[in-house]
């Protein structure tokens, strides 16, 4: 039999960026919060030490334990799906403080035009332009209306960027103090690298417009209102993958998390893996975990369930405990595990330049400079048959050397031996990638359910990601790469490989980007989607689902200040259930 | 802060030291990072991070160079194989001189070599290439099969183990392994030969602690300077900086 544990306000499933907003926002109320975690606890001194690249980038340290948890994938629905053994596409995270504990830091709002997304569609060039595979929805929400809260998540973090950003940049407001004047970010923007210089001068040649990438890398001293002080970034170049030893890289472990359990009103209970969220009739009374560790069974009861577990666990909590309407494609009815999407992240354009060599082993995860000329509807689409974009941009988050060893397209050059070492070395410092990062449109035949075979190890089924590249997606990647390769061409790079032109099947095996979205998403409507603006169940009002799961698609920038911004509403929807219950919209 | 450059140097700063020095801090709870005292202004008012003290060069002996994995047979054709894939030439040493072949022994004796963080439940089915590796067999042992593999290709080409053949014999049958014309047990030669390939890179790369990297060749060769602490200093730079690298140890 389960023990079960003393009452609590609220459960927390996940400590990662939303566990961690979450639990701060609502011990500071003065409400009792428990947050369960499946992996170790971490505090600054995991940190140190850690510039080690075998041991955080090539063997994973910090990412979740595959042989415990995975996901299972196909293309399309007549294949079997197989799970994914190793890693590969994505790195989810584990353990206190989530990915957001090994994250780069990029930090991009979403623009207004993904929030209305289907409206604005339709409005400007008509609801044809939409292909009929492709539920593309309006958020519940709009740009206007989350702007306070991205605006609280960058004043936690420290956000840095420019202030003048130009018209492309999703609009800012100049509502943060800094001697006594009003700024548009907390802090300063991140240095100016030789390589982003080049870019910023060619994408501006080009009549594009270029700005330093928005970063949670600090790029000076702050202390922000909660009064943790930090100090600021080292370029150090050991940043994704990575846990930051100066506390300089925003983070759960340095942010939110210390101001939660000053309260003393924070419990984490590290090697705890949920399983199972107990309800009848739209109420939800606690969970069910497993200490990893013992083995032994618990059930905590809470007023208010949160799962803040990442897409997949969201959305598999959510399917194993029977909660919700599970989406089915053929009929296109139901929600949990509609409407998953990803990123479009192979077009781009590696450069080679034989005069040239940069300090590539230096720098920062959140270090770059961005065009968003392409990105959202900030170009006309009427000549294109794709939606949306994505940015392209210049990153200098520090070359490695086990993980870079680059050798231009020169016919017949071989991949080991001498005049392949011979090329390596001479490259090495030597080649820039411009990368693109296309936004992911959802179709009707990429979705999240159960698999019927493959279970965890406490023999519940694992998630099964049915997921390809579509029409959208090639067309998207074929623009942006072309793109790059005019402006690697700007450049005057000596020898360019440009990639993405052509688009194949998803192919899990290589590494793309850990921005996986949908499954459980907002709305307005409880027949499209499965939470609401403050990302409540409307299928059980004291159940709130909170992360990218919320997202009806994916926009072409990094996730996580949408994910934060998200997290503040929820937190503030929370607050208002607890004391009047009921739905909030 | 108050402490200046020289009372760190002098110091001999470590992480250690700084976990007890410095801290983050939160209304007086002390997070503990490699933070403010570490953090200093220089004289032009750029702020930069104080140098840790080197502690290389008085090495003796290494006891590392020794075997928990392979036998001495296979050891040797390892050795020979790796060096093919990363041979010495006038950049640098190549894979044998790195220890690039202990370093492939280590990692096969521990967690990798087992394949501890994948997804070991069965069924094992074929798949789609889309679907990523689905074998069933643990690296440690495609590895042991492959260099089997590579033993008997040489014994049928000139009756001799793999590493007793001239260079250009061994080059010729790892691009077989590689075009994958070899049979092995359940699993291609090609993906033998990516193994090899992966563990070569990372044994020439990876931080010495792990057994390769000798003396930080790999490193210096590819003017690579290891672990920092800050760069904060060159980030702006448009010239090359080249600078001796650290390891791990140099923190310690
Ligand atoms: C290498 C890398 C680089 C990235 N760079 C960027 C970037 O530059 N910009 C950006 O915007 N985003 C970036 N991201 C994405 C970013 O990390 C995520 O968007 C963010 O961390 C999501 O926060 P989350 O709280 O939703 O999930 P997570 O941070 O993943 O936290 C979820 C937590 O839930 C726990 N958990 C899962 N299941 C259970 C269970 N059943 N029981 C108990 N606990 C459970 C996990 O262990 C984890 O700790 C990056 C991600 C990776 C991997
Ligand atoms: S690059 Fe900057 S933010 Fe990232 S880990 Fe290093 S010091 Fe921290």
């Amino acid at each position: 039999m389960a023990e079960k544990l003393p009452k609590k306000d609220v459960v927390i499933v996940g400590v990662g960026w939303a566990g961690g907003i979450i639990a701060s926002e609502l011990t500071k109320k003065g409400y009792d919060v428990i947050g369960l975690e499946r992996g170790k606890d971490r505090d600054m001194a995991d940190y140190l030490h850690g510039h080690d690249e075998l041991r955080y980038s090539t063997r994973k340290e910090m990412m979740q334990d595959l042989s415990k948890d995975t996901v299972t994938f196909r293309n399309h629905t007549k294949m079997t799906a197989l799970p994914m053994r190793q890693y590969g596409a994505f790195y989810p995270g584990d353990g206190v403080g989530g990915a957001g504990a090994h994250w780069n830091g990029q930090t991009y709002r979403f623009g207004p035009y993904d929030f209305e997304i289907r409206s604005m569609t339709i409005e400007r060039y008509g609801e044809g332009k939409i292909p009929k595979d492709m539920p593309i929805q309006d958020w519940g929400i709009t740009y206007d209306e989350l702007q306070p809260y991205f605006e609280k998540f960058e004043a936690m973090a420290g956000i840095g960027g420019q202030e003048d950003e130009g018209p492309m940049a999703p609009p800012r407001r100049a509502v943060f103090d800094k001697n006594g004047e009003k700024k548009k970010y907390p802090v300063g923007p991140m240095k100016v690298s030789p390589m982003m210089k080049m870019f910023m001068d060619a994408t501006t040649e080009l009549g594009y417009h270029p700005y330093i990438v928005p970063t949670a890398n600090l790029t000076e001293p702050y202390t922000n209102e909660d009064g943790v002080s930090r100090a600021a970034c080292q370029y150090c170049a050991f940043c994704e993958h990575y846990g930051c030893e100066y506390g300089a890289k925003a983070d759960p472990v340095v942010t939110v998390l210390p101001v939660a359990k000053q309260t003393g009103k924070f419990t984490v209970r590290p090697h705890s893996t949920v399983i199972k969220v107990l309800h009848t009739d739209g109420k939800a009374s606690g969970v069910v975990f497993r200490d990893t560790i013992t083995g032994e069974e618990y059930i905590q009861e809470a007023d208010v369930v949160v799962l803040t577990s990442y897409v997949f666990n969201n959305v598999r909590l959510l399917l194993n405990s029977k909660l919700g309407k599970p989406y089915n494609p053929e009929t296109q009815t139901g929600v949990v595990g509609k409407n998953y999407c990803y990123q479009v992240q192979q077009s781009g354009a590696s450069l080679f330049f034989e005069d040239k060599e940069f300090n590539s082993y230096a720098g920062a995860g959140a270090l770059g400079a961005v065009i968003d000329d392409f990105n959202c509807d900030n170009f006309d689409h009427s000549d294109v048959d794709f939606l949306h974009g994505g940015a392209l941009r210049v990153m200098q988050t520090g070359k490695r050397p086990i993980a870079t060893n680059p050798v231009p397209p020169i016919e017949g050059l071989p991949g080991w031996g001498k005049e392949w070492k011979a090329a390596t070395l001479k490259w090495y410092h030597r080649n820039i990638s411009i990368g693109g990062q296309g936004a992911s449109l959802p179709n009707r035949y990429n979705y999240l359910d159960l698999d019927p075979t493959y279970t965890d190890e406490y023999g519940m089924p694992l998630i099964r990601m049915t997921f390809n590249y579509h029409d959208q997606d090639k067309k998207l990647s074929k623009y942006l790469a072309e793109k790059a390769e005019e402006i690697g061409k700007k450049m005057n790079a000596t020898y360019i490989k440009v990639n993405g032109l052509e688009l194949g099947d998803f192919n899990i095996a290589n590494y793309q980007s850990t921005h996986n979205t949908g499954g459980v998403i907002m709305g307005n409507d409880p027949e499209t989607s499965a939470v609401n603006s403050y990302l409540q169940m409307w299928d059980a009002d004291n159940v709130f689902v909170v992360g990218a799961s919320a997202f009806p698609h994916n926009s072409g920038y990094n996730p996580t200040a949408t994910v934060g911004a998200l997290a503040y509403r929820a937190a503030e929807g929370i607050e208002k259930f607890i004391k009047e219950g009921g739905s909030l919209v | 802060m108050s402490e200046n450059k020289e009372t760190f140097t002098e110091k001999k700063s470590t992480r250690r030291n700084f976990l007890k020095n410095s801290g983050l801090t939160l209304g007086g709870i002390v997070l503990g990072g490699a933070v403010t005292s570490l953090v200093v202004k220089n004289n032009d008012g750029e702020t930069t991070v104080a140098d840790s003290h080197s502690s290389h060069g008085a090495e003796t002996s290494n006891f590392n160079r020794a075997l928990m994995f392979f036998n001495i047979e296979q050891f040797l054709t390892v050795e020979a194989a790796a060096e093919q894939i990363f041979p010495k030439d006038e950049n640098g040493p190549g894979a044998k001189e790195l220890l690039v072949g202990y370093y492939i022994d280590h990692q096969l004796a521990g967690g990798f070599g087992s394949n501890a963080k994948e997804f070991r439940q069965g069924p094992f089915l074929k798949g789609e290439p889309t679907q990523g590796n689905q074998s069933a067999i643990l690296n440690k042992d495609l590895f042991t099969m492959g260099v089997a593999a590579l033993d008997a290709e040489a014994f049928k080409l000139a009756e001799k183990k793999f590493y007793e053949l001239e260079e250009e014999k061994q080059i010729e049958l790892l691009q077989k392994f590689e075009a994958d014309e070899v049979a092995l047990n359940g699993a291609t030669s090609k993906q033998f030969f990516n193994l090899l390939k992966k563990l070569t890179i990372e044994g020439v790369y990876a931080d010495p602690l792990y057994g390769g990297n000798a003396n930080l060749e790999g490193w210096k060769m590819k003017r690579y300077p290891g672990s920092q602490m800050s760069y904060v200093n060159i980030i702006e730079k448009d010239e090359f900086v080249e600078m001796e690298p650290k390891s791990l140890s140099d923190h310690q």
